[in-house]
């Protein structure tokens, strides 16, 4: 599948789980929104060598995986990406820190290789933790949390926007680059002599279709807020599940939870 | 160049928030300013581009790689800073969201490295200060090459001292700087040329979309060609010609009528049979300046009103022979 299919795929993927009628789908988004960055917040801030901390932490995303009916493939497949990047910059981190931190089976573990695991547990959990956020919420309702946020109106108005016309521009870019590989079956990309020519072609047809779009949303009243649909969400429940996710991920942040089974257990 | 959650301490991505946030308040109050209910709607549909466009491979020649638009620069020239500002936020939200492309965390880090140099720094410095004095291809070559390159430098050597001041990484600082900044120099020159294409074609097609940093200015180049100006500019230039400049006229003999001088004696030929008399009879009861020069008398008004009169007279005929010449194009492809 090509890059664009993937991504037009992605979308439409992401925004059925959303649409799902399961108990976290219902919970209000801006419980969520704000359970979400709390989470990362506290998982980034983990010492580099504090990998048994750390590992507390992943209660919660395997804890919503389960009640949200989540696969969890899916999610691993979208850290390939930035685990590449972070094991990258992490990779060093062996070769200037041999400090030797304990030891393994007689195997000596250095302050490098841990804080080179921290690392990429820290980013397998956040990106994790975000990936839970948009699989249970539509951007619609993430947009209307942010809008609770008091985020100005313009910039959640210009991100629904953006969102709305993604499909409609990919499909184009689609278009466009299918018709190019018929005509150059040869050309692994777009070749340097046409790339002013087909992407100044797609701009101006965007700016066009602005024009279009603005002409029919002022018909429809467009005054310069974009209105969300109201969310009837159970916000009861929702507020208990803000307070006890919060509660619960400083207490995770603050005891090491896998230590204490840890040492209860003799080991 | 997106950075990950794990790529950066609490305390450092809060600064980052901060200061994206202040960059944001002021573009969103000059968006305001402007008071264009049109901005919106293209600021969401430029964004939508932007994100597809960075879908597409470009064929790096020579080096079976391929390379992407740079979306500050591009969203810059033709939205302006602010707006392109405003819009580059929304696209790296969405990324961060829909692709897991950088994090939530770190967006005010990605915002600051990719959209605040790219827009302000590539806007404003370099992109507006090339184009103050005028528009060229050459310009937008160089403008969109170095903005690119600038701004990439400077979001990768930030990325750099993002993730040294969180200390989630043992590599020295010059080891670091070493490894990012030629690799973004190689990726901004792609990038800047592959802007630099687009934009050129977008000069050429519709120049007025090009923003080059003067309230009014952006529409340059068609404010030159446009029909309604040209024709204007052609009208005044004849009544200029025609009423200043025929004052100047010589009062010698034209090359016809010197040759008839030297023939017959006189400039004019005198006429001779009934026809020519009815003819002349009628020419000087018709003509509204006989002579270039007003009915009875001699002065030099006279020739200058001529002028003028003669050309709005050439000037209608000639319009109404392309429009003849159109309506019979017209009629002749229905037929």
């Amino acid at each position: 599948m090509s890059r664009i299919n993937q991504a037009i795929h992605d979308i439409h993927y992401l925004d059925e789980m959303a649409e799902r009628d399961t108990g976290l789908c219902r919970i209000h988004p801006l419980a969520k929104v704000i359970v979400t960055i709390w989470y990362v917040a506290l998982t980034v801030s983990f010492d580099k060598y504090n990998l048994t901390g750390l590992a507390g932490m992943c209660l919660y995303p395997v804890i919503l995986m389960i009640l949200g009916e989540l696969p969890v493939r899916r999610a691993l497949v979208q850290l390939r990406p930035v685990l590449l990047v972070v094991c990258l910059v992490g990779i060093a981190n062996p070769f200037f820190d041999r400090n030797v931190l304990f030891f393994i089976a007689g195997i000596p573990v250095t302050g490098g290789v841990v804080s080179m695991l921290t690392l990429v547990f820290k980013a397998l959990l956040a990106i994790t933790a975000s990936y839970l956020l948009i699989a249970t919420t539509s951007i619609g309702n993430i947009c209307a949390a942010l809008r609770m946020l008091h985020v100005p109106k313009i910039l959640v108005t210009l991100v629904m926007l953006i969102y709305r016309y993604i499909i409609l521009m990919l499909k184009e870019a689609q278009r466009v680059t299918e018709a190019y590989s018929l005509r150059a079956p040869d050309e692994k990309g777009i070749r340097y002599k046409v790339w002013g020519t087909l992407a100044g072609q797609m701009l101006l047809r965007s700016m066009d279709r602005a024009q279009a779009v603005y002409e029919s949303m002022s018909l429809r009243g467009f005054t310069g807020e974009y209105r969300l649909k109201g969310m009837d969400r159970d916000r009861g429940k929702s507020r208990w599940y803000a307070v006890f996710w919060c509660a619960a991920l400083a207490g995770l942040r603050t005891f090491p939870l896998f230590e204490a089974v840890g040492r209860m257990l003799g080991m | 160049m997106h950075m990950a959650d794990a790529l950066i301490a609490p305390a450092a991505a809060g600064t980052m928030y901060a200061c994206s946030a202040a960059a944001a308040g002021i573009s969103i109050k000059k968006v305001r300013l402007e008071d264009d209910p049109k901005k919106i709607p293209a600021m969401g549909v430029m964004g939508a581009f932007v994100f597809a466009a960075q879908m597409i491979n470009f064929t790096i020649p020579g080096t079976g790689s391929s390379g992407h638009l740079c979306g500050g620069v591009l969203l810059t020239a033709i939205l302006g800073p602010y707006a392109g500002f405003l819009t580059m936020i929304g696209v790296l939200l969405i990324q961060c969201l829909l692709f897991a492309d950088g994090g939530l965390l770190a967006l005010g880090c990605n915002i600051w490295n990719m959209a605040f140099y790219g827009c302000f720094i590539g806007g404003f410095l370099i992109w507006k200060q090339m184009m103050k004095n005028g528009i060229s291809r050459g310009k937008i070559i160089f403008a969109s090459v170095a903005a690119c390159v600038v701004t990439l430098q400077l979001g990768a050597f930030s990325v750099t001292l993002e993730t040294l001041a969180s200390g989630v990484t043992e590599l020295p600082f010059s080891v670091f700087a070493a490894a990012m900044q030629p690799i973004h120099l190689a990726i901004g020159l792609v990038e800047g040329a592959i802007t630099a294409a687009v934009l050129l074609f977008v000069y050429e097609a519709r120049p007025e979309l090009i923003w080059t940093g003067e309230k009014g200015l952006r529409a340059g180049r068609e404010g030159r060609l446009s029909f309604k100006n040209t024709m204007l500019a052609l009208a005044a230039a004849a009544a200029v010609t025609a009423g200043g400049i025929s004052l100047l006229a010589s009062a010698y003999p034209d090359g016809l009528e010197w040759s008839i001088e030297r023939i017959t004696g006189s400039t004019e030929l005198t006429a001779s049979g009934p026809v020519h008399i009815l003819a002349e009879k009628i020419q000087n009861a018709t003509a509204l300046l006989p002579d270039y020069m007003f009915r009875h008398t001699d002065a030099a008004a006279g020739t200058s009103v001529s002028g003028i009169v003669g050309g709005a007279a050439v000037i209608l005929l000639c319009v109404l022979a392309c429009y003849a010449c159109r309506f019979f194009r017209k009629k002749e492809k229905h037929e």
